[in-house]
């Protein structure tokens, strides 16, 4: 791809996370509560009127709105997303120490679903009907559940009945097992649908005939030609998984106690700390939109197919 | 969290959207998922009919009973009947379901139709605009709503509404711009018809056709959305009874009263399984009539 | 007397328990070093039976014959293995349009490798020269290069070469091609057949199947004729195409549009009278007029390409224009600029002596009656909601029928003017055949009682046959309606037999332009000389003669 089109693409999304960012700015503002009175501790508290003015003056809410979103603009582009209002730390700092424990059950999700999806689709795929009807049923089945119900399925069965896994996890591998399903086994349903229809399509196709008249077995053919089609469409998908997958940690990580970006998510949207709220979507968004970036520089070269539906 | 089917699909690929091909094709399913979501309604309109007893009557002295014939579901921590407390969160579930997918889908026709039938400028600010919108997951857009509004079932109908409105009128617009461009709107053209009749007459019908199946799923995906924010404790408020919120509330005694979580569990499940059979259902009647 | 490459008696193929054959009863042989066609319409089981022979037959099929034997061994019972070592070792497989047919996610490089690979042949830098050297002998340049690159990005023409090549990778004596230039433009389909007849004179065995009875005449040695499943006739090129002794061979023959056919009906229908009210009268005026037209178009890198460039022509009341070129010569374009569906960048158009391209739509909206247009698939240019009625009647002008009862009347009676029965009224396009459909696309053409209809390739889509009847129906109308046509094609045989004058076009350029009978007779520009030396022969004259 030329480096046009890539100074392009860049510019796009640079422009995406600008709006974005005003956007959350903007409902920011629209805030019927008073994040002073927020920062004073709450509905609960009763502030004098001089303790309001103060922190008005100390957190710059007294400024005129312009200003305000000029000095949020450039903070975020020195990386500062503003202070949380109820813990009193830098917004940045709280996202720095949950990340981690997030992008790991994050990460392994990924992989897991996709192993899963890939699993599945070889062994049932374009074979007999009855084989293909209970791949697919199991596919759509798993994409229809919903997280925490799953979440709370398998804590019963695996920790509490079998106690093959702990209910509780101890940051160590086996804590990562069941979180790490419950998030991957939906998104392997979905993957799953799109990659099964592209790999049943791809067997059909004049090329697969070409290779069978090479001499090629029908595993061949599957293996090293329709693969590579079917996941095609999944990987394009994989910038937007991994937003889903983000935003579905959150009720993940409620379900089994697990500390991460979802716990502080949930306990600032209840106490109304929007700073938080605001910069962990952000942060988010972020990351969504520069994977979306990746995935389709990389592969706009190898299917041409590809650049003209990214758009 | 199910899946945003629209959201993601359509913002990244025209490919490979998760047609029906190989969908179910046994109809007991549908059957099923058609009578089950009838029995959901039922619930919701009529809930005295399906019990007697008050979804609010508390009985310590029956407080976590295991299903039995008096108590069908089991009792929660209150002593209050479980069956009870589902038959009437059919209500609010259905109400956030139906009412967030049919905000969402009026939104997303404006937008979609806007854009995909206004010249290049109108396209382009509505684009951009629904792309910086996308670029936020629908659950932490709903999640900011609901830490600006404060927790409601108003409130919860327009998050949800919000969180999955875009991604609908990214869709709308594609099939807007996708029947603008066929040869049938260009035959039309040719013929000498006005822009408004062919507007009413090709790119309308044409263009919602896919919604009805995308609203159908939509619901289903509302509801969990909604259950699922109950679940956090930021939904309706307790002691409403409310799916998600029965969930939540279970959840300390998961491990000696399983009934408290299977039910309302099941019955989440279940429409959101019923949606999505008839949604596919739907799919392919649609599909197979037109090509 | 060598032993025959291949060796068919009655061979029978059928998918599923219960249902009809799709192959019934065919026999023939193949001897080394002659070409054997196979001809055929769609749903002729020419492709099965070829397959067949691979063991390709499809999911579910049951083969039955009598002898099947390659090289002298039967292969009736082979299962899969068996068939493995003897697919690209001893039979290679060219399909058609390489686009499709080589893997698009691998390179042109490992795809030729991959018959090397399946069959063990030598090591990895072994198997990369003979890459090399297979892609030159095919005619590839730069094999080094291309060998690296991906299908999409070599030319129509190299793609279809390195198929080939991957297909002789280990030099089968018997090769099958099922239609192997029917994706390429009339040049590169005479270079491939070239290569193809090279192959034959060195001794390899071809199999050649194909619907263009011309390819067939031009490479051919003996040629079957198959018609539902059944062989029709079979014997030597010359006396099958000459002397044909089956009716259906017969119609096949007659429904080939070529010089000798011109001003001949090509298909054995008859038409229903017409309605008055569609004679347009003969006249001296100009209806169409085109000066100097320029499109440009930029495209999705940015770069500009000029689709049409300073093309000029007129259409006369009550005759035929018609524009061929290759793929990429503008003519759609240009087709699209004489219905105003686009605006030139430069240059006019002017509709019966008034300004057309330069006026505004809104003044367009009312003339557009005049002039009409159908396309190559009338299927995308129907509203998939409607039926057949519905897509009729919208086209019948409320100013002439403000009736709705009168506009349906109308609508009625135009289809059955088409040939169309008053049972297709009520269906969908969808369940309607080919030809059908086009028939309904001109009949929609007709309801606004045109002078001029655009006609964008609309037979190429079609069997022989069912273009046989489509081009009598159009010839037909224009006769008794005194209609006009804007006829494009990429079919030389097609515009020959339709036009009375001709443009050709080539990278949105006009090359030539005269009457048919000086273009194709005395043609002066190169590449209009190319193009027609470029077809495959002409078949001589049959001796049955057909319906005048």
């Amino acid at each position: 791809m030329t480096a046009r089109r890539v100074l392009a693409r860049l510019a796009g999304v640079v422009g995406v996370l600008w709006g974005a960012a005003t956007l959350t700015f903007i409902i920011e503002q629209l805030m019927p509560t008073d994040p002073a009175q927020t920062i004073l501790g709450g509905a609960g508290s009763k502030p004098t009127p001089e303790q309001l003015a103060a922190v008005r003056v100390q957190y710059g809410f007294d400024q005129p709105v312009l200003l305000q979103y000029l000095r949020y603009l450039g903070g975020i582009l020195r990386g500062d997303l503003g202070t949380s209002y109820i813990r009193k730390q830098p917004v940045a700092e709280i996202i720095g120490q949950q990340l981690g424990s997030t992008l790991t059950l994050t990460a392994t999700a990924l992989v897991g679903a996709w192993i899963i999806a890939v699993v599945v689709t070889l062994l049932t795929a374009h074979r007999s009907r009855a084989l293909a009807a209970l791949g697919s049923g199991l596919e759509t089945l798993l994409a229809a559940l919903p997280q925490y119900w799953l979440g709370i399925v398998l804590l019963v069965v695996f920790a509490f009945t079998l106690h093959w896994l702990p209910v509780v996890g101890d940051g160590g591998p086996e804590g990562l097992v069941l979180p790490a399903l419950t998030l991957a086994l939906p998104l392997a349903g979905f993957l799953g649908q799109v990659t099964r229809d592209e790999f049943s399509s791809a067997m059909e196709q004049p090329f697969a005939v070409s290779a069978r008249a090479r001499g090629m077995s029908d595993f061949g053919v599957r293996w090293r030609h329709a693969l590579r089609h079917a996941v095609l469409p999944g990987l394009t998908l994989s910038g937007w998984a991994l937003g889903s997958l983000f935003s579905t940690a959150v009720i993940v990580e409620a379900v089994f106690v697990r500390p991460g970006l979802g716990r502080v998510l949930v306990d600032a949207v209840t106490s109304q700390d929007m700073p938080v709220v605001v910069g962990v979507t952000l942060f988010v968004a972020t990351i969504y939109v520069v994977a979306n970036l990746l995935v389709n520089l990389a592969f706009g070269r190898i299917d041409p197919r590809l650049r003209s539906a990214a758009h | 969290m199910t899946v945003n089917v629209a959201e993601g699909l359509v913002t990244r690929t025209a490919l490979a959207a998760p047609k029906a091909k190989s969908g179910i094709a046994f109809r007991p399913a549908v059957w099923l998922s058609a009578v089950f979501l009838l029995l959901v309604v039922a619930w919701a309109v009529v809930p005295d009919a399906f019990t007697s007893e008050s979804p609010f009557d508390t009985d310590v002295d029956a407080a976590i009973q295991a299903p039995s014939l008096q108590y069908w579901f089991g009792t929660d921590a209150s002593g209050r009947d479980i069956y009870t407390r589902v038959v009437f969160g059919a209500r609010s579930s259905l109400l956030i379901g139906v009412g967030a997918t049919a905000l969402a889908l009026v939104a997303a026709i404006l937008f979609g139709f806007a854009a995909g039938l206004g010249g290049r400028l109108t396209d382009g600010a509505v684009s951009r605009f629904l792309e910086v919108v996308l670029a936020l997951p629908g659950l932490l857009l709903a999640l900011i709503f609901i830490a600006m509004l404060g927790p409601g079932v108003a409130t919860e109908i327009l998050a949800v509404a919000i969180g999955s409105a875009a991604g609908y009128a990214w869709m709308v617009r594609g099939q807007v711009i996708a029947v603008r461009n066929s040869g049938y709107v260009h035959a039309a053209t040719a013929l000498g018809h006005t822009r408004s009749r062919i507007i009413v007459r090709h790119v309308f019908p044409n263009a919602m056709r896919p919604l009805v199946v995308l609203a159908t799923m939509g619901v289903g995906q509302s509801i969990v959305w909604a259950s699922s924010l109950s679940f956090l404790g930021l939904g309706v408020a307790p002691p409403a009874p409310e799916w998600g919120a029965m969930l939540d509330a279970g959840r300390d005694f998961v491990s000696t009263a399983w009934w408290l979580e299977l039910f309302p569990g099941l019955a989440i499940v279940g429409c959101t399984l019923a949606v999505t059979v008839l949604g596919r259902h739907l799919q392919q009647r649609i599909e197979g009539r037109l090509a | 007397m060598t032993a025959p490459l291949v060796r068919v008696e009655d061979l029978t193929v059928a998918f599923g328990a219960g249902n009809e054959p799709v192959v019934g009863g065919v026999s023939f042989e193949v001897a080394p070093g002659e070409c054997f066609a196979i001809v055929g319409e769609s749903g002729s089981g020419k492709s099965v039976t070829a397959r067949t022979l691979l063991g390709l037959a499809g999911a579910g099929a049951r083969v039955d014959a009598t002898t099947l034997e390659l090289h002298g061994k039967s292969v009736l019972g082979n299962r899969d293995r068996d068939w493995r070592q003897i697919r690209g070792r001893e039979i290679g497989f060219v399909l058609q349009d390489a686009l499709v047919s080589l893997d698009p996610l691998r390179t042109v490089g490992r795809e030729i490798a991959e018959t090397l690979r399946l069959h063990r042949y030598g090591s990895r830098s072994k198997r990369r020269e003979r890459v090399l050297e297979l892609l030159t002998s095919v005619g590839v340049p730069e094999p080094e290069l291309r060998a690296r690159q991906l299908p999409h990005e070599l030319s129509g023409g190299q793609r279809q070469r390195a198929l080939i090549a991957s297909a002789i990778a280990l030099d089968p004596p018997l090769l099958i091609a099922d239609e192997p230039t029917t994706a390429l433009d009339v040049t590169i389909q005479a270079q491939i057949l070239d290569l193809l007849a090279a192959m034959k004179d060195r001794g390899s065995g071809l199999i050649l199947i194909s619907h263009d009875l011309s390819v067939v005449s031009r490479l051919a040695d003996r040629v079957a004729v198959m018609r539902d499943g059944l062989l029709v006739e079979q014997g030597p090129v010359a006396d099958v195409l000459t002397a044909p002794s089956h009716p259906y061979t017969r119609t096949l023959l007659d429904a080939i549009p070529a010089a000798h056919r011109k001003g001949t009906r090509l298909s054995a229908t008859a038409l229903p009278p017409t309605d008055p009210a569609l004679i347009r009268p003969p006249s001296d005026d100009l209806l169409l007029e085109a000066n100097n037209l320029v499109k440009r178009f930029r495209g999705p890198d940015g770069v500009e390409r000029t689709a049409v460039a300073d093309v000029s022509f007129s259409i006369g009341v009550g005759e035929t224009l018609g524009i061929v070129g290759e793929s990429g010569s503008g003519k759609t374009t240009t087709a699209q600029l004489a219905l105003a569906l686009l605006e030139p960048d430069e240059g006019t158009v002017q509709l019966g002596g008034t300004v057309w391209s330069e006026a505004t739509e809104a003044a367009r909206r009312p003339r557009r009656r005049q002039i009409s247009v159908i396309y190559q698939d009338p299927l995308g240019s129907f509203d998939p909601r409607w039926t057949v009625r519905r897509i009729v009647e919208d086209a019948v002008p409320a100013e002439l029928y403000p009736d709705g009862a009168a506009r349906r009347q109308r609508a009625a009676r135009l289809l059955v003017d088409v040939g169309l029965a008053e049972e297709h009224l009520d269906r969908r396009p969808l369940l309607l055949s080919g030809g059908q459909r086009q028939r309904v696309a001109i009949a929609r053409a007709l309801a606004p009682e045109p002078s001029l209809i655009v006609c964008d390739e609309p037979v190429s889509a079609l069997d022989v046959t069912i273009q046989a009847q489509v081009l009598d129906l159009l010839a037909d109308l224009q006769e008794r309606l005194g209609l006009s046509y804007l006829f494009i094609s990429h079919d030389l045989g097609v515009i020959h037999h339709v036009a009375d004058r001709v443009l050709v076009m080539r990278e949105g350029r006009v090359v030539e332009t005269g009457t048919a009978a000086e273009i194709f007779g005395a043609p002066r520009d190169p590449y209009t000389r190319q193009l027609l030396a470029s077809l495959p022969l002409a078949e001589p004259e049959p001796v049955s003669g057909g319906p005048a």
